[in-house]
């Protein structure tokens, strides 16, 4: 279920190309939602001041996670390996519970169809989607 | 029961009067087909689903589409009794599908991109929290009847 085929390859790079340009925006709108819509996630930003959903902290680490999320696609051939510290850092420091990946993930989805309604086509959606998946597992890697 | 706010009530509402059911619904169900291929296996009898376009251009994945979302339409008419509402379609789905309701989850979610991708920045958070606690309670209660 995470071996990405090359097309899904192709089809990710292709899509960020498009897309990364607005990768501030799309982050920021993603963590916004995830913290509206699934409310349990502002317990990880308890050191914010400002937990809202548009505080220039949650807009900051929205850019935070889509800058590793273009990182992680031009290390699209050995995810884990690329994102071996991202993923120590997520384990030992951070110690997010992986099941939020899928949250965060799936918001980064409504977001691109929000932002990107006809570039976002299904069979985009299901590469991008299997990408996110494997990023999740790889940040997971180095949790046990 | 489920307590709905009011901002909740008029959002849902509000979502299903905007929305074209024959075309959300078709290109919901037919997006779920192609993101999570494996909800194919109930579509046997549905003739080409090889690849996007097929599942797309498929006239009884369109029908099926739209039967799809006429059904969430009496959930949004019975917004206060949604569970007693699906108690026949939770049972047909069960006995005589034998669909995995673990299926409903992955097609609420293809709702969601779709109607996102309606609504563009209409979509809020807070209207995606509306929308997505609707479907929550919808797939329960299709999944009620299973045993």
């Amino acid at each position: 279920m995470t071996t990405l085929t090359a097309k899904d390859k192709q089809t990710v790079k292709a899509f960020w190309a498009k897309v990364s340009g607005k990768s501030e925006d799309i982050g920021a709108s993603a963590v916004a939602r995830m913290l509206v819509v699934y409310p349990q996630t502002k317990t990880y930003f308890s050191h914010w001041q400002d937990q809202s959903p548009n505080s220039p902290a949650a807009r900051k680490h929205g850019k935070t996670v889509m800058m590793g999320v273009g990182d992680a696609v031009t290390k699209i051939d050995d995810l884990k390996e690329g994102l071996k510290e991202l993923s120590q850092l997520h384990a030992f420091t951070l110690r997010v519970d992986p099941a939020n990946f899928k949250i965060l993930s799936h918001n980064i989805l409504v977001v691109m169809a929000v932002m990107f309604p006809t570039d976002f086509t299904p069979e985009v959606h299901v590469s991008l989607d299997k990408f996110l998946a494997a990023v999740s597992l790889a940040l997971a890697e180095k949790y046990r | 029961m489920v307590e709905w706010t009011d901002f909740e009530r008029d959002t849902i509402k509000d979502i299903f009067s905007r929305i074209k059911y024959d075309v959300v619904g078709p290109a919901a169900f037919a997006r779920c087909l192609v993101v999570y291929p494996w909800t194919q296996r109930y579509f046997g009898g549905f003739g080409n689903l090889d690849n996007a376009a097929a599942i797309k251009g498929n006239p009884m994945v369109s029908k099926h589409g739209t039967t799809i979302i006429q059904g969430l339409d009496r959930a949004v008419k019975n917004m206060d009794d949604i569970e007693n509402t699906y108690t026949e379609l939770s049972v047909l789905h069960s006995e005589k599908l034998h669909v995995d309701p673990d299926n409903f989850k992955l097609l609420a979610d293809c709702l969601t991109i779709v109607v996102a991708a309606q609504l563009g920045k209409e979509f809020t958070g807070e209207v995606q929290a509306a929308f997505q606690k609707f479907l929550a309670v919808v797939v329960s209660s299709l999944g009620r009847q299973y045993h």
